[in-house]
């Protein structure tokens, strides 16, 4: 079996790389595809805590490399879904602990093993980036309708292209289409404009206070089915699965905004 | 959509920009500089090679000229505007010492 190695990238931090892989990962997994997710966001450890099984971890990436335990005693079994396991980074090392080489051989190993392996990448351009992204097939660039997080991305498709990472593919992560409707957000045909044809839009991800709430209890949305957050993950694990889905509707209809539109207090 | 509110804006001459508007420009813009991988002290080294170069055919205005990075489309251009006060006028250097049947 060789299973298929997507590293989650974004250059900068905070728009949501660590959301984008508990919940693609958990998803892949309730699709009934073997995963395993890898954080190697190493001394800044939290893929654990979103997924929570923060207390759980005993061995972390950084012994694997370094032979001190073997790489099935340190991966931890999902407490929900099954055939999903994580394999935690260390909070007490650094970036430098683990090199391309080493990674490109545990990402050999574990693609063995799992139909997917998906790898949360530090924020950053350093060794951390070159590290992460040394054993992937395939990248997926998380980015949010916002200057600084746009800037960010381009970057690292560049550097994704250099690293013979080519055709990303992009999350559009936090969009308000209410501001985007009043002409005050970026929309995403607007995105895919800036950071040129090379990447192909995966999903698009609504900005939703129930990812917080789900960070709270570390449960991956993808899991409520009531959140549009949720429904927007479960449609991106379709699309990596190959379907064709629509994008969501996310505008907010409704006879207000229309109301509204007629007046021209909104878009 | 037209809506009223722009129609009266129209009517008044008050067309405000949106902020993603702006956004847009201002990313296309820095992602140019980006992508050229060109710093504006390397800029500055080429612009200064450049009016060596120059001075040695042209008298130019050295104040006046600019030489930027530019988009049009998908491409980044050079674009250099170099007033020239006066064209030097030179003997040209002969090529060859070497009789070639051509008289130069």
């Amino acid at each position: 079996m060789s299973g298929q190695v997507i590293v989650v990238t974004s250059g900068k931090g905070g728009v949501g790389k660590t959301t984008v892989v508990a919940n693609i990962g958990t998803g892949l997994a309730a699709a009934g595809h073997k995963t395993v997710l890898v954080d190697a966001d190493i001394g800044l450890r939290n893929l654990d805590l979103i997924m929570g099984l923060e207390n759980r971890i005993v061995y972390d990436i950084v012994d694997v490399v370094e032979g001190r335990c073997e790489l099935k005693k340190a991966l931890i079994r999902d407490k929900r879904v099954e055939g999903l396991q994580l394999l935690p980074a260390s909070q007490t090392r650094d970036k430098t602990a683990v090199s391309p080489e080493q990674m490109k051989e545990l990402c050999q190993q574990l693609r063995e093993e799992f139909d997917f392996v998906i790898i949360d990448c530090p924020a950053g351009i350093e060794h951390g980036f070159h590290t992460a992204v040394a054993g992937a097939d395939k990248a997926i660039v998380v980015s949010m309708p916002e200057v600084s997080a746009l800037r960010d991305a381009d970057k690292i498709v560049g550097l994704l292209e250099a690293s013979e990472l080519t055709d990303p593919y992009l999350i559009v992560n936090r969009i308000r289409m209410d501001m985007v409707q009043r002409g005050d957000m970026l929309d995403v045909n607007d995105m895919t404009d800036i950071l040129g044809l090379q990447v192909k839009v995966l999903g698009i991800v609504p900005d939703d206070q129930s990812i917080i709430v789900s960070a709270n209890r570390g449960e991956p949305i993808v899991l409520d089915n009531r959140s549009r957050a949720g429904q927007a993950f479960r449609n991106i694990v379709r699309r990596l699965q190959g379907e064709e889905v629509e994008f969501m509707d996310l505008s907010q209809g409704g006879l207000m905004l229309r109301l509204k539109r007629l007046v021209g207090l909104a878009k | 959509m037209s809506s009223l509110l722009d129609f009266l804006n129209r009517l008044f001459g008050r067309v405000e920009k949106s902020s993603s508007d702006i956004a847009k420009k201002r990313l296309r813009l820095v992602l140019v500089q980006d992508r050229s991988n060109m710093s504006p002290e390397v800029l500055e080294e080429l612009k200064e090679e450049l009016i060596g170069v120059l001075t040695r055919y042209l008298e130019i205005d050295e104040v006046g000229m600019s030489v930027e990075l530019d988009k049009s489309d998908d491409s980044v251009a050079l674009v250099a505007s170099i007033p020239v006060k006066s064209v030097k006028v030179r003997v040209p250097k002969i090529r060859s010492l070497e009789p070639t049947g051509v008289s130069e």
